[in-house]
């Protein structure tokens, strides 16, 4: 529709074969960049359902071979990947929330120009964007504050990043008029009512950006899990997949039978648990792909 | 709208004619507190999770021994000890090699191609092919990177895709993560793979802001697709390429350790072993050794510092961009 409207308005358009050849060109481009983006996934899909001698033969290729659910109904089994996803999810909902509480009010605060010692506060914030302790530091400090083994250490930590934190104060800056908050104020309402009950409701653009961020920040993130959690039980769904897909592969001993039969279920077992750990996340994508884009514009704002 | 109503702030703006400085300080304060009481909570984090650690880069300079306190009576100060001891590691001239060469070839391919990228989405004809476009090369940002080194494993393993197809036209088998040649390659190749769509937002967004007379005018010169791509769209996103040119110099050396150290083998740890896993051997596995990793991991963040400031200072110098 919004095609055919704008040919309309502006006429007919002769194109110069110059132009012709560019589009054409730039349309192959991009239509080949796509593929080589979307390939690599929809192989993951195909070698997941095909039969696995089929895969590690190398006849998959572009569509399902002998299709079974086999490599599903095992993952179903797999019991350190559900304790692992329910883990992930108790994480990364504690992490939202928290996240939130602590950025939202700050960002706000940040974009009000009566905050006081703001230029303080605006450099205390920026310093750590372009300068940390590091690794060990952090770890022992960590280790200090009695969280080094705990669900704790994964969560606290990033319950604020300062990017984002920038990110909500250019949104609050540029969106919410300065006049709104003064008619507010003049009908009487303190700072926080201000707040709760005219910026808030305001804010759910930012609020879902800054859900999502720190969502996917955490569903995706190992590191943290891997230095300071000890227990299998409380391993995040990332380090469960670090020891299925990355740890076994180059760790092979035992005759050579047993390794191609290890090779070829663990090997279903893999494109198996790809699909089944990002699946949730490359669903909700599409959808709130906007909210995504809005960040980063957001973000953009300020350069 | 409303009649103004006695509350606390017209009350306060009634009194005092002429307070003093200090009084004065003391209302903004008052009236202001709320929004020191919602920046708190913020404040705290990064003094634990940021300002803390830099404190703690005092052991950097200390013979330090997990467990002993930062400044207390028996601390052992040794000066540049661990940082002399770093410069004359065997280790330290392959650690710097491979962080450079990761960093820097994957920036040559990694910075323009979002901006290629984004220049081509824009003159596309089609809007909405446009924008589903972008919705696919958006995608793979939201793969984990454990899930993208499982992928690279699988498609690059001796019986994966690529060695199955290279078989099939009589190629040998080679299993890719063994090979040291074949680190930087995938590694490079899969960051841009992954990030190179959503890298492009920030410059597409800059491109819709483009003033459409210019495009009719030049049009009117008679200036082709591409000619108007390059003397109007370009220009019009050059500010915001020195800004992200300046940022990606600074964050030049924290390239992806985390990455990389899912993708170490044995067979490639003489180009996998970057600063940054390094430190994280050295300090927190086997015999911790944290006085010397923490002085390794200074001497990267400062190197990162230099850049930064040596990248926004020639911006400055030549252009109007700058952060600060």
């Amino acid at each position: 529709m919004s095609v055919k409207q704008e040919t309309k308005k502006r006429g007919p358009i002769k194109l110069g074969t110059g132009d012709k050849v560019f589009y054409a060109i730039n349309g192959l481009f991009l239509g080949l960049m796509a593929l080589i983006v979307l390939y690599p996934l929809y192989f993951i899909i195909i070698a997941a359902i095909s039969d696995p001698d089929a895969v590690l033969a190398g006849k998959v290729v572009l569509y399902p071979v002998q299709i079974t659910m086999d490599g599903f109904k095992r993952i179903l089994q797999e019991k350190s990947i559900w304790t692992g996803y329910l883990n992930t999810i108790i994480y990364t909902v504690l992490t939202v929330i928290l996240s939130l509480v602590v950025t939202i009010p700050a960002g706000w605060a940040l974009s009000r120009k009566t905050l006081p010692g703001k230029k303080f506060l605006m450099i205390y914030f920026i310093i750590p964007m372009f300068f940390g302790g590091g690794l060990i530091p952090f770890y022992n400090v960590m280790s200090s504050l009695g969280l080094v083994g705990s669900m704790w250490a994964i969560i606290l930590p990033s319950v604020l990043s300062v990017w984002n934190l920038f990110m909500t104060k250019t949104f609050f800056e540029s969106s919410i008029p300065d006049g709104l908050i003064e008619a507010a104020k003049i009908d009487g309402a303190g700072e926080y009512r201000v707040f709760t009950s005219l910026v808030l409701p305001l804010s759910k653009a930012i609020l879902a950006v800054m859900a999502l961020y720190y969502a996917i920040g955490q569903w995706n993130s190992y590191f943290n899990a891997m230095i300071f959690l000890q227990e299998e039980t409380k391993y995040p769904l990332q380090l469960v997949l670090k020891e299925i897909l990355i740890a076994s592969e180059n760790t092979t001993g035992g005759s050579g039978e047993t390794i191609l039969e290890q090779y070829r279920m663990a090997n279903q077992i893999k494109y198996v648990s790809v699909i089944v750990s990002s699946a949730p996340v490359l669903c909700l994508y599409p959808f709130v792909q906007k909210y995504f884009s809005q960040g980063v514009m957001i973000g953009s704002l300020k350069g | 709208m409303q009649k103004v109503k006695n509350g606390p702030d017209s009350a306060a703006l009634a009194v005092q004619p002429e307070p003093s400085k200090a009084r004065k300080t003391w209302r903004r304060l008052r009236e202001n507190h709320p929004f020191l009481v919602m920046v708190f909570p913020a404040v705290l984090a990064v003094f634990l999770f940021n300002y803390l650690p830099i404190y703690g880069v005092l052991i950097a300079f200390q013979d330090f021994m997990p467990g002993d306190p930062i400044l207390g009576k028996y601390t052992n100060w040794i000066g540049f000890n661990n940082f002399t001891r770093f410069f004359t590691d065997v280790q330290f001239w392959p650690l710097m090699k491979n962080t450079f060469l990761l960093c820097i070839i994957g920036f040559v391919i990694g910075f323009p191609l979002p901006i290629i990228i984004s220049l081509m989405l824009n003159a596309m004809k089609g809007k909405r092919m446009s924008k589903t476009l972008q919705t696919i090369f958006n995608g793979p940002h939201f793969i984990s990177l454990v899930v993208l080194v499982g992928m690279l494993n699988l498609f690059f393993g001796r019986y994966g895709l690529v060695n199955n197809i290279a078989a099939s036209l009589g190629a040998e088998r080679v299993s890719y993560s063994l090979e040291a040649s074949a680190f930087r390659p995938m590694y490079i190749l899969s960051s841009n793979w992954q990030d190179f769509g959503w890298s492009a937002i920030i410059y597409i967004a800059a491109l819709s802001n483009v003033d459409p007379g210019q495009h009719e005018a030049a049009i009117l010169d008679g200036a082709s697709r591409f000619q108007r791509v390059i003397h109007v769209d370009l220009p019009a996103i050059m500010p915001m390429i020195s800004v992200m040119l300046i940022m990606s110099i600074g964050g030049l050396m924290g390239v992806g350790y985390e990455k990389a150290l899912l993708m170490q083998t044995d067979g490639n740890l003489e180009v996998s072993e970057l600063i940054a896993t390094y430190v994280y051997k050295q300090g927190l596995t086997g015999v911790p050794d944290q006085g010397y990793a923490t002085a390794i991991g200074l001497f990267n963040s400062v190197i990162n510092v230099v850049l930064l400031i040596i990248a926004n200072t020639t911006s400055k110098k030549f252009s109007e961009n700058s952060l600060w």
